[in-house]
């Protein structure tokens, strides 16, 4: 016998395109609570201006004059990977949220209401793209202030805005998976510290990939933080290339994403264990 | 029909024997209680019911779907109440009932009624707008029953409804409680450790102990089962769980450390 209209457990084809209607806008209810609270308390953002602020004006003009060989000027090569920094650093810590609010119990509730999982994951990494969005905006003006020729093309702006949400998208969900995995902030923490700087360096944001050791390329080459400077260095500045093409840039980007979004849904329960 | 049904529920933990051979039937529309000393696995047993846990054995039905099989259709007929204080601080007591009621599905249209509805229900249409943060012990429990009850679930679940609240504070949760099942005819399953909570609220009441069930009945029954002139509730539970100092598990402890950080979190 069946209750009167509480839901069916039993999905047939015709439930899809329901389920997927229900999927995206449960997704979008995730990022608006995220965003609520960004609303409510914004400081948050303007903290994270500092960082990416002392790369460019120290670190951008120093090394740049010591020793840049390459085209054009080295602050026009390392604002696009100042920017994907800033994105990594803001999303590689996404994940305790999830940890903190398990303490709190929200997690519990969440995961009563009839959510899907993948909804749950995905919410979260929109939201840590709404604010790695903040960091486009902080970067571009700090950029202008030292003189990085920008590109400002509205389509290209578009474009880093794409990248931009897709790269902290990919990055907060890993950070989530770790967050299930590991299930408490101290160890969380640890692990936290200890993969930023590796996922930095064995990059392209600060140095071109050729002047690597050969292990170091290897480890570059399957770092989704290189595949985000490469699309922002063909968009952000004037006369900028990517060398792996955009179209590839985007897609290892997705893909990566849509791993660590699977990941994280089967995960996700893990937390409350 | 019973409206919850548990046939030889089990969970571990590892070593910890959480749930053991758990049977209970609760009938539509009645206030239900559970009690138990500190890790006797009356969490445990929530969290199985409302689909957060999966058993290690066992099975269990609640508004006539499996929490194995139909833990969808689970989730849509109940509501949740955590044992911690679980309301989103960083966002206003209406914030966090219109993010429930996106996520009820809900309509648009009916959505703002039902809030209010809702809050004022609990006392709150004074502070809907104020950020949780500020809220009172009392007052957030108050909102969390008011997110947990937005759907219009058959069966409510609360986790120490009254934890850590001041006597008028508690008093208030209680006529809540109360008028829900009285008013809405929901029905309500609650734990708790106090004795008068569940005297005055359950009709029926189990006691739980050690993962098993120890004894089950109206509490007027189970104070005249003692033989005794004058027994209350608390003599009771001290009968059917009385040797409770063997049976501390971690569970008290976890609960405790998390508990502060709410309160640390929220302050
Ligand atoms: N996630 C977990 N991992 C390991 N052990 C657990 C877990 N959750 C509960 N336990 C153990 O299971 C037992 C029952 O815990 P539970 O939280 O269900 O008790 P409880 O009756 O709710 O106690 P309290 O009154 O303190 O809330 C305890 O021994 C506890 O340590
Ligand atoms: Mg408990």
């Amino acid at each position: 016998m069946t209750p009167d209209g509480h839901g069916a457990p039993h999905a047939g084809w015709a439930d899809v395109p329901y389920a997927i209607a229900a999927f995206v806008r449960k997704t979008f209810v995730i990022a608006e609570l995220e965003a609520r609270k960004l609303r409510h308390d914004p400081t948050e953002l303007f903290m994270r201006a500092v960082q990416p602020t002392l790369w460019l004006l120290v670190f951008g003009q120093v090394f740049g004059k010591y020793r840049w060989h390459g085209e054009g000027s080295y602050l026009d090569f390392l604002a696009p990977g100042i920017l994907a920094q800033s994105v990594l650093f803001i999303a590689i810590f996404y994940g305790i949220t999830i940890i903190w609010e398990r303490d709190l119990g929200l997690v519990h509730k969440m995961l009563v209401t009839p959510t899907p999982r993948s909804a749950l994951v995905l919410g979260k990494a929109l939201s840590a793209g709404v604010r790695a969005i903040s960091q486009v905006v902080l970067i571009f003006i700090i950029s202008l202030i030292v003189g990085v020729h920008i590109n400002w093309n509205p389509l290209h702006l578009l474009a880093i805005v794409l990248i931009v949400v897709l790269g902290a998208a990919c990055f907060s969900t890993f950070s989530l998976v770790i967050a299930c995995l590991v299930k408490t902030r101290e160890r969380f923490m640890g692990i936290g510290q200890l993969m930023t700087m590796p996922l930095f360096f064995a990059s392209n944001a600060i140095y071109p990939i050729e002047i690597m050791p050969n292990w170091l390329k290897v480890v570059a080459r399957v770092n989704p933080l290189t595949y985000q400077v490469d699309a922002l260095r063909g968009l952000m500045v004037v006369g900028g290339v990517s060398h792996y093409s955009i179209a590839l840039d985007l897609g290892m980007l997705l893909g990566i994403t849509t791993v660590f979004v699977l990941l994280g849904s089967r995960l996700y329960r893990n937390v409350v264990g | 029909m019973p409206i919850i049904e548990t046939t030889a529920l089990t969970r571990r933990f590892a070593d910890v024997l959480a749930v053991d051979d758990f049977n209970i039937s609760v009938d539509e529309g009645e206030v239900f209680g559970l009690l138990g000393p500190n890790g006797a696995g009356k969490t445990t047993v929530i969290k199985m019911l409302v689909t957060l846990l999966v058993p290690t054995s066992g099975e269990a039905a609640v508004a006539g779907w499996s929490i194995r099989r139909g833990a969808a259709a689970v989730r849509r007929n109940v509501g949740y109440v955590p044992q911690m204080l679980s309301a989103d601080g960083q966002l206003s007591g209406y914030e966090n009932l219109l993010i429930f009621a996106k996520l009820y599905d809900i309509p648009r249209r009916e959505r703002r009624q039902r809030i209010n509805e809702a809050l004022t229900f609990m006392g709150l249409g004074d502070v809907a707008n104020s950020l949780v943060r500020t809220y009172s012990g009392g007052m957030i429990r108050r909102l969390e029953i008011a997110q947990s009850m937005l759907h219009h679930p058959r069966v409510l679940f609360l986790d120490e409804p009254t934890v850590g609240l001041d006597p008028s504070a508690r008093r208030a949760v209680w006529e809540r409680i109360a008028e829900l099942q009285e008013r809405l005819g929901m029905t309500i399953f609650l734990t708790t450790h106090m004795m008068e909570e569940a005297d005055s609220l359950c009709r029926r009441v189990a006691i739980m102990h050690r993962g098993r069930v120890a004894a089950l009945d109206t509490p007027a029954a189970l104070k005249a089962s003692l033989d005794r002139e004058g027994a209350t509730l608390d003599d009771v539970f001290i009968h059917y769980a009385g040797d409770s100092l063997a049976a501390v598990g971690g569970g008290s402890y976890r609960d405790t450390r998390r508990a502060r950080r709410t309160a640390r979190r929220l302050g």
